[in-house]
């Protein structure tokens, strides 16, 4: 275990947790305005840990939708892990399975985006990853608990501009991976497909197929590159 | 304090979560992927964050609002613009989240 590693981690992914803590905190207050009991809330940040899926069960709970319905929807909108697994897949070859199950089990958004930006910046490491996981976890928690403890006092703290918290963080993420003309190029496929898709295309669909088509588009461009050289 | 129901809804929500995580590494071995793959792999973070965000910038409600009057396109820019000139990312978020915010209380 490389200390110095783990707490790098921390360090790197703490700044990013101004975005993610009022999302916790929005979907604590959420969860009790319909009628999850605090405990219940608590417990899916705990087991879940995927803000997405989290906030888009509520409003199923919330109609008595059956559990099978509420599991495929997470399954649904969590399918682009299987994504940014492939992606950390050649990182993390020389781990034991239960390794891989505790790291991948702390793969949220924003751990995978620092975790892999380091690990194609300076190498991958284990303890690092772990070290983001962490805190991203404690963070989620705790927002969560926080959330609970505000409850009802705040009505709907999405209209505070808390929303814009998720799309500030994932811009942060973003813009400094837009080094070169690929990068770039990939971006604006995703955005394009995105956009597109998101209005055409009901459900989270988009965000699978958007991925796709850019990193495919990635892929084909920097191959055509060497190619040519 | 907690239901059973609700209790094995989320056990079964943590379930497929946790499967959409574990899978690709359980079952990728880094020697068993072409450099091919590699290749595509490497964009799938920057592909996915943008598309993670780009409609929520771009059609915050459902459709495409390309204009000074989309508040989530104004916020994002600034933000943007924050992290294009290698501000830390406290100083992006919280940019964004002000300008948000402002728009939202002042009507700018």
């Amino acid at each position: 275990m490389k200390t110095k590693e783990f707490f790098e981690g921390i360090k790197d992914t703490l700044p990013i947790m101004v975005g993610v803590f009022p999302f916790g905190l929005a979907y604590g207050i959420v969860a009790q305005s319909i009628g999850l009991t605090p405990g219940e809330t608590l417990l899916m940040s705990l087991l879940v840990f995927a803000g997405a899926a989290q906030f888009i069960s509520l409003p199923m709970f919330a109609e008595g939708a059956g559990m099978a319905m509420i599991a495929l929807t997470a399954l649904l909108i969590n399918l682009r892990h299987l994504l940014m697994g492939m992606s950390l897949a050649p990182y993390m070859n020389g781990l034991s399975l239960p390794q891989k199950a505790l790291l991948t089990f702390g793969m949220a958004d924003e751990t995978y985006a620092v975790t892999i930006s380091r690990a194609q910046a300076i190498g991958y490491s284990a303890a690092y990853q772990l070290g983001s996981n962490v805190t991203g976890y404690v963070t989620w928690a705790l927002s969560t608990a926080g959330g609970i403890l505000l409850g009802s006092r705040i009505s709907d703290p999405l209209s505070w501009g808390l929303d814009f918290a998720m799309p500030a963080t994932f811009l942060a993420l973003l813009i400094p991976r837009l080094t070169d003309k690929l990068n770039i190029l990939v971006c604006l496929v995703a955005a394009g497909v995105s956009i597109i898709a998101a209005v055409a295309i009901p459900g989270k669909w988009y965000i699978i197929i958007a991925c796709l088509s850019a990193a495919v588009a990635g892929g084909i461009l920097e191959g055509s590159e060497n190619d040519e050289n | 304090m907690m239901r059973t129901e609700v209790v094995i809804t989320i056990v079964a929500m943590a379930v497929a979560t946790f499967f959409t995580r574990f899978t690709s590494p359980a079952i990728l071995g880094g020697a068993g992927i072409s450099p091919r793959l590699k290749r595509f792999l490497k964009h799938v973070p920057t592909a996915i964050l943008t598309a993670l965000i780009a409609p929520t910038l771009f059609a915050p409600h459902g459709y495409i609002e390309f204009s000074t009057g989309n508040s989530y396109l104004i916020a994002g820019t600034i933000a943007a613009l924050l992290a294009y000139f290698r501000q830390p990312p406290l100083v992006t978020m919280g940019g964004g989240m002000a300008t948000m915010l402002a728009i939202r209380s002042f009507g700018i």
